[in-house]
């Protein structure tokens, strides 16, 4: 009786599943999918060789510093960094006074309210202030950014897929979009206020490109030229850590921790064995 | 009691025996993990999985008390809380990623064990309780996983409760008051995120109560072994200490670096990106997929794409789904052959290779966008699943003619009966 049951069933499924295979087939044969310009033009990020990939990889700190000079002077701007707070900062190689400074210097005050008045207000930053945000609310964000709220950045890396990579691809990605694409699909043409970039989920950006001429961003000496392909990098590294602060020490405790592992797995294997000695198994 | 040669427990300190008398734990605990436990001495590792699995379980509940320590279940709070965990609580990447990533090593032991099960046939008489105890296990480890995955409240996590949660209004006529009132609300939202942290701290707890009848009905018999021929007397069997939790301790070391290599190096391969953007219920992700685990099931969910009279392809698929689960649950009675072990058994070894391999494919097209060809393999795949145990099993069972079985555990070990257990059949017919 089960048995019987259960053949009904498994032909009653398998039945259905076959005849929806059969309909799909059908279809797909009559009416092929058709190409889209996405699924044709959408490219996968290009790979940069970063110090921090790898088991044994850590953050350059003068690169990750690098990165931070460009996302203070252009991409904090219109982005948020929400997550992440100055004294997080020491984290990259600057000291104490280093961060205080950099914080009562931000551009943006933080928000407060007045302790005499309680009337909402705002002073300079201090080093246990998240960064603050460019704007005061989603609104004010889209009616300046032509209806796009730029996104926060500070786990970016980490939302999109092959993130560091992705970051860099997509500030370096900027173009005109290739008269192939127009020839195959002719109503895609990238519309106004939009960006052409191929990296791009699907390929046209709100973003302006941000990055456009070598020495937009002036760096210390000893550092290399501020081309646009060494920003785009360098901040790209810097998003990477503020993703992903721990890495560092993720990826140390990690090898030690393998390294106990594979000892104590040894000896539990060589304790199996010498138990088992006298047993046939 | 089944193992007449079973080494009883005798106090050796008069303060175990003065614990003994009155509270018999020692005992208990001897019995069961120790060495009044005799154990088929010819299992191999795919026996660890078991114990393994409860490992799993431990260290999931272990960093999932100390992460609710510092989560806050609510809406507007718990993505920032999962990030506060991340960043400023000592130590708390590290529980964080040992706990998700612990989910999926928890689900890659458990699919390894009923792999186990299903090709050694452990479900078999006298073995049936303790596989409908493992079914009911596997379907709270997924309410679990589920609702865990929606706690830190990423898009993801927010897209995938509007999914499943979904399901129920497919019910006909009930469907969307079910569905409301399940949420407590229309869509996710704070009152669903407090009652899903609140079933999800409870459920592992419920879990473990089940693994405790799930091994206290394996104990009846005794575990089953490669052969699939009974024990037949101590010299078939070993005590479980010291020898299989030697075994157990070397699988679980070998468990723990993979488990670490991943964790450490590769915290976020299992995991989706789109779990990185906090919840917004104004934008749909692009593709909508549950963490890995899920993947087969979700193939069989998308692959009814047309109604059935009047039922709803989307209900035949809730129902598909379910039922893919369920049918494990008739799985004893579907099986009639008298050899449990898939080594003996040519045919149905064939068979199970490529229901392996099917549950592969469905979990790959699980993971895919629902697009062609996806659809297209998964509904072959999903029909080959349920014609495998529905059908073919039972089939096979009845025309195949099974190889030649050992005469005994000891007789396969060792190539020959041992000398002298011809002269005691008395043990064997106890």
């Amino acid at each position: 009786m089960v048995r019987l049951l259960a053949a009904l069933v498994g032909i009653f499924f398998a039945g259905m599943l076959l005849y929806s295979f059969a309909t799909g087939a059908v279809a797909y044969i009559s009416q092929p999918p058709q190409p889209t310009a996405e699924h044709e033009f959408h490219e996968h990020p290009r790979q940069v060789a970063w110090s921090f990939d790898g088991p044994l990889g850590h953050y350059d700190r003068q690169q990750v510093q690098r990165g931070f000079q460009v996302f203070k002077e252009v991409c904090s701007a219109c982005h948020s960094l929400r997550l992440v707070a100055f004294r997080d900062l020491q984290g990259i190689g600057y000291n104490e006074a280093e961060v205080k400074a950099i914080a009562k210097g931000w551009a943006i005050k933080a928000p407060d309210v007045d302790p005499k008045t309680g009337e909402p207000t705002t002073r300079p930053a201090v080093p246990a202030d998240f960064f603050p945000k460019p704007f005061a609310n989603d609104v004010a964000a889209r009616a300046a950014n032509n209806n796009a709220i730029p996104p926060d950045l500070s786990l970016m890396t980490k939302a999109r897929h092959d993130g560091s990579n992705y970051v860099y691809s997509l500030l370096t990605g900027y173009q005109s979009q290739p008269a192939e694409l127009l020839k195959k699909f002719p109503d895609t043409k990238t519309p106004s206020g939009l960006h052409y970039n191929p990296y791009f989920a699907n390929l046209n950006l709100a973003m302006p490109p941000p990055l456009t001429s070598t020495g937009q961003v002036t760096y210390g000496p000893g550092q290399p030229k501020p081309t646009v392909d060494q920003m785009a990098q360098d901040v790209a590294a810097f998003l990477t850590w503020t993703a992903e602060p721990k890495m560092e020490t993720r990826k140390s405790s990690g090898i030690a921790v393998l390294l106990f592992l594979l000892v104590a797995t040894v000896l539990t294997y060589m304790s199996y064995q010498s138990i088992w000695a006298d047993k046939k198994h | 009691m089944s193992f007449p040669w079973a080494e009883h427990y005798t106090p050796k300190h008069p303060l175990m025996k003065w614990v003994d008398d009155r509270l018999p734990l020692p005992r208990f605990v001897y019995n069961a993990v120790g060495a009044g436990y005799p154990v088929p001495r010819n299992l191999n590792y795919f026996w660890n999985f078991g114990v393994l699995s409860g490992a799993a379980l431990i260290v999931q509940i272990i960093t999932g008390i100390i992460l609710a320590m510092h989560y806050a279940a609510s809406s507007g709070v718990a993505f920032e809380s999962v990030e506060h965990i991340m960043r400023d609580v000592n130590g708390g990447w590290l529980l964080r990623y040992a706990h998700s990533n612990g989910a999926s090593f928890f689900f890659i032991v458990v699919y390894i064990h009923i792999f186990r099960g299903l090709f050694y046939s452990s479900y078999k008489a006298p073995r049936e309780m303790v596989w409908l105890l493992g079914v009911v296990i596997f379907l709270l480890m997924m309410a679990t996983a589920f609702m865990g995955y929606v706690l830190p409240w990423g898009q993801m996590s927010y897209w995938g409760a509007q999914v499943i949660t979904g399901l129920f209004s497919a019910i006909p006529l009930v469907g969307e008051p079910i569905h409301t009132w399940l949420l407590g609300g229309f869509a996710p939202g704070n009152a669903a995120l407090n009652r899903f942290f609140s079933l999800h701290y409870l459920l592992p707890f419920v879990i473990a109560a089940v693994i405790i009848l799930h091994i206290w009905a394996l104990h009846i018999p005794g575990s089953s072994n490669p052969t699939g021929v009974e024990v037949k007397g101590p010299q078939d069997t070993v005590p479980f200490h010291p020898y299989y939790t030697a075994k157990d301790g070397f699988g679980l070391g070998v468990f723990l670096v993979l488990y670490c290599a991943v964790l450490f190096f590769a915290p976020n391969w299992l995991g989706h990106p789109d779990n990185y953007i906090p919840a917004n219920p104004m934008a749909t992700p692009a593709h909508i997929v549950p963490e890995w685990y899920f993947w087969p099931f979700y193939a069989i969910l998308r692959a009814f794409t047309f109604d059935f009279f009047f039922v709803p392809a989307k209900l035949l698929g809730v129902f598909a789904m379910f039922a893919s689960i369920l049918l494990l649950f008739v799985l004893p009675w579907l099986d009639t052959s008298p050899v449990r072990s898939g080594s003996y058994r040519p045919l149905f070894k064939k068979f199970f290779w490529l229901l392996v391999v099917d549950v592969l494919i469905l979990g790959y097209c699980g993971g895919a966008p629902a697009a062609e060809p996806f659809v297209m393999i998964s509904q072959i795949a999903a029909a080959y699943y349920f014609a495998h145990f529905l059908i073919i099993l039972p089939i096979v069972s009845r025309i195949e003619r099974p190889l030649p079985l050992p005469n005994s555990i000891t007789e396969s070990v060792l190539g020959h009966e041992p000398a002298g257990v011809a002269a005691k059949p008395a043990i064997a017919a106890e």
